[in-house]
């Protein structure tokens, strides 16, 4: 494979094969540091805030909740599909882009696709405490009870359990079996006993024999496969949720390619905002550089862009329809008592991205790591104007209503902050934050030469 | 390696026959069918908007894979630059519709007496309507007949200088086209139906767009090879391009399926009689628009080899170039002829007018440069690649 000389170096510093064993794994064999002990101590403690929220809500019942009879989504709903969104990143990053042989993915699918496991788990929280009885969900899977009565099958909200679940499990696998031949390296080198067998179990009996070899890539191929679809599907299925209502606002086509467009574009704002700092903090600068920066920076214009359209899009055919009542959805949601949320929404995911045109600022880590976080925001927004402005108003005016978070609803969504961040933190000690055997296979064709004899 | 192409008599005169037999086509048609004037204008804005999509593709596509920084592409890119030379041509019969407005757009007529459609008057004007056409044009054309020139310079010299600025264009000229390909769709197609509406409109003959430009790029690639030309393109660029046209396959039902889905679950009149026309109206003709578009290329080029193997890529294409045809078709004629349409003499003799007329042009563009590019700093990598 041939590679053009103009092209930036995907793996910076003139690495061999041992050194990027040997940087990779440093962090998992040293001791962390203090902002480690202090990010886990903060996260820990957001999660078990969030655990006593849950409980009190299972315990005392969604009246904790600010909901109403008119607006009966509110933060748990805005949280999942924000959760949901997030992880789409991984998928797309670790089965799209390997189909478009986009190879500096190697460097960030490891972390992405453990930003989308987590993200996942904290989306499938919400729909469970939203039932109110965490056991109810016991009767969203396809069994038929006593009565000989089914799951609605006409329900979107039926069809989110399956799509999520089908997400979650083939991103596991896919995630897991890429670690596999990593765990091995990382047996091989850990000193403790204790260690080694734990890593010796995990890596399945991983010899880095040619037959293993060809299984796992065999196999990797087959979850690509699989996967792609399904980054397409997941979003599609929970814009459902809202699309096929009657409710202005929410019943309108365009909302399934553009949730995933969504998704794509939260997702790597939140890779951004974790691989930012965890590169510092690893010392993996040579592997996630710039030129990673800046593609990720890439891929979020464009989606941005897309989303941006998708909202003018919607605006229009709003007034276009003739209909009063998308009208007056559309109009209310940009001047009526929400409009705060919707000019959030409209700033920090249409406008502010724009700014990345300039080749200056999407390989400037402060703006991005800022922007990343406006963006984080942003779609949370969006997700919140859709849901709430869209129920808060009715079609009789004695039904018109106003929603506020209550601090159980707050802390829900303080607790999966802190779970995802426990997660994150706890993952890049135990396992390689980069594709130790994936990115080894870009080193020939897209590492940096300086010297022409370098061994190998 | 001859990397020039000639465009011989015989082929010259293949296409002149293509164009001679459709007005034949034509000509009996109006003996034998009597078409009506709403008739012949359908035939127009249907070939006029399937030749402008496959031309615009030449564009977008150069566009998309400059800003992407692909190199797969490069030794391929002469093929979508001369698709996008047919772009003038396509404005010129586009303009046509100054004449036909009143038979194809009902919206274009003045006292209506339709509260719907005045309330859409500040958009469905006849002058905004062709200031909008002009806005587009000028933008496609301008464009994309830099980004040709841009390409064509870059063989002259080794200067980098003009790769550069080739990504500057394709960024101007995918953040035009991102907008006006929704918009022109919207003005062109929807409107004919001038009550109803959908957001995904846009994107959804967009991606039709998408698919029938590859297939087409495709057989013009069977073309060339036949005549012994571009021996430089290999398997692994049709595989490339046959990966394209699965998968965009597969986004276009996906598309063509979540609209109709949401339509159809919240099941509201003014929504749904888009589709019940058609569906009651064109029961065949809907299913089999599935059919070629999506069951068809998804079952045939599944396996690895069949999208290696040229004669049965470009068979595969030409299907779903006529499947994305009969798309376009029924995305129009029920709005303009309403229930009782078919396909006649004028409709299939039409399209071969077009087509031998479309082929002329592009097959001249290639005969024009080189049809292997020289210079660009990834041209290598489009030799040395595995799939």
């Amino acid at each position: 494979m041939y590679v053009s000389p103009i092209r930036e170096p995907l793996i910076k510093g003139n690495k061999t094969y041992s050194q990027i064993t040997k940087d990779i794994a440093a962090p998992i064999e040293g001791k962390p540091g203090k902002a480690w002990y202090m990010g886990l101590t903060i996260s820990l403690s957001a999660m078990f805030f969030g655990l006593a929220m849950m409980g009190y809500t299972v315990w005392e019942g969604i009246g904790t909740w600010g909901l109403n009879r008119t607006i009966g989504w509110g933060w748990g709903i805005t949280n999942f599909v924000w959760w949901v969104g997030i992880g789409h990143a991984g998928t797309f990053i670790s089965a799209i882009l390997l189909l478009f042989r986009q190879k500096w993915r190697t460097s960030i699918n490891r972390s992405a696709e453990a930003m989308t496991i987590f993200a996942v788990m904290c989306a499938g929280l919400f729909p469970l405490i939203h039932m109110g009885r965490p056991l109810l969900a016991f009767f969203v899977f396809p069994y038929p009870n006593t009565r000989g009565l089914w799951v609605n099958f006409n329900s979107p909200l039926l069809w989110d359990v399956f799509a999520i679940s089908t997400y979650l499990l083939v991103s596991l696998l896919f995630w897991y079996m890429g670690l596999i031949p990593d765990i091995g390296t990382m047996r091989d080198r850990v000193t403790s006993k204790a260690k080694k067998y734990i890593y010796g179990l995990l890596s399945f009996g991983w010899t880095g024999s040619v037959k293993h070899w060809q299984r796992h890539e065999k196999l990797s191929l087959i979850l690509a496969g699989l996967a792609a679809p399904l980054v397409l599907s997941v979003h599609s299925i929970v814009s459902s949720d809202f699309a096929t209502a009657i409710i202005p606002g929410w019943h309108t086509t365009i909302f399934p390619p553009y949730f995933v467009a969504g998704a794509i574009f939260s997702g790597f704002a939140m890779v951004l905002t974790l691989l930012i700092v965890t590169r510092k903090v690893l010392n993996l600068e040579n592997y996630i550089t710039l030129s990673h920066i800046e593609s990720m920076n890439k891929i979020i214009i464009a989606t941005g862009s897309i989303v941006g359209i998708a909202y003018m899009t919607e605006l229009f055919i709003s007034w276009y329809s003739g209909v009063e009542y998308e009208q007056y959805a559309f109009l209310n949601r940009a001047t009526g008592p929400y409009w705060w949320a919707y000019a959030i929404m409209m700033t920090c995911n249409v406008i502010s991205p724009q700014l990345l045109w300039f080749r200056k600022l999407r390989r400037n880590l402060v703006f991005t790591f800022i922007l990343s976080i406006f963006i984080n925001i942003g779609m949370w927004f969006e997700r919140f104007v859709i849901i709430v402005t869209s129920l808060h108003r009715d079609y009789l005016p004695s039904s018109w209503s106003m929603y506020s978070p209550t601090i159980v609803e707050v802390g829900i969504f303080i607790g999966t902050l802190g779970l995802f961040f426990s997660c994150f933190l706890l993952f890049i000690r135990v396992f390689p934050v980069i594709a130790i055997a994936e990115i080894k296979t870009v080193i020939k064709s897209s590492g940096e030469k300086e010297t022409k004899n370098e061994t190998l | 390696m001859n990397t020039n192409y000639i465009l011989s008599k015989k082929t010259k005169q293949v296409f002149l026959s293509i164009s001679v037999i459709g007005s034949l086509l034509i000509a009996l048609s109006f003996l034998l069918e009597n078409p009506d004037n709403k008739q012949v204008w359908m035939n127009v804005l249907l070939n006029n908007l399937y030749f402008l999509f496959l031309s615009l593709f030449g564009a977008l596509f150069i566009a998309l894979h400059k800003i992407a920084h692909s190199g797969w592409h490069v030794s391929l890119k002469r093929i979508p630059e001369a698709l996008s030379t047919f772009l003038p041509y396509s404005a010129a019969l586009m303009f046509l519709l100054i004449f036909g407005m009143h038979d194809l757009y009902h919206w274009s007529h003045h006292d209506l007496h339709d509260p719907i459609i005045k309330g859409k008057s500040a958009y469905l004007n006849l002058p905004f309507f062709f200031i909008r056409m002009a806005v587009y044009f000028a933008g496609w054309i301008g464009l994309s007949y830099l980004l040709r020139k841009n390409s064509i310079s870059q063989d002259l010299s080794d200067n980098y200088k003009f790769h550069k600025q080739g990504r500057i264009l394709a960024a101007l000229f995918m953040a035009f086209f991102a907008i006006s390909s929704s918009t022109m769709t919207w003005d062109w197609i929807m409107s004919v139906d001038p009550h109803w509406y959908s957001t995904l409109f846009g994107w959804y003959v967009f991606i039709g767009l998408f698919v029938s430009g590859i297939a087409a790029f495709i057989l013009i690639i069977a073309l060339l090879k036949s005549q012994g030309y571009i021996d430089f393109v290999n398997k692994e660029h049709l595989h490339d391009l046959g990966k394209y046209l699965f998968g965009f396959s597969i986004f276009w039902m996906y598309l063509w399926f979540f609209q109709y889905m949401l339509i159809w679950y919240s099941h509201i009149p003014e929504e749904t009689v888009y589709f019940a026309q058609r569906l009651n109206g064109f029961p065949i003709l809907f299913f089999a628009i599935l059919v070629l578009n999506f069951v068809f290329p998804f079952l045939a080029l599944m396996t690895r080899n069949s999208k290696r193997n040229i004669k049965w890529l470009a068979m595969v294409a030409a299907v779903v170039l006529i499947g994305q045809w009969l798309n376009i078709y029924l995305m129009l004629s029920p709005g303009i002829l309403g229930e009782t349409a078919q396909i006649g003499l004028i409709e299939i003799g039409s399209a071969c007018l077009y087509l031998g007329g479309f082929l002329f042009v592009v097959f001249n563009a290639l005969s024009k440069k080189p049809l292997l590019c020289k210079n660009d700093p990834f041209l290598e990598e489009s030799f040395h690649y595995e799939t």
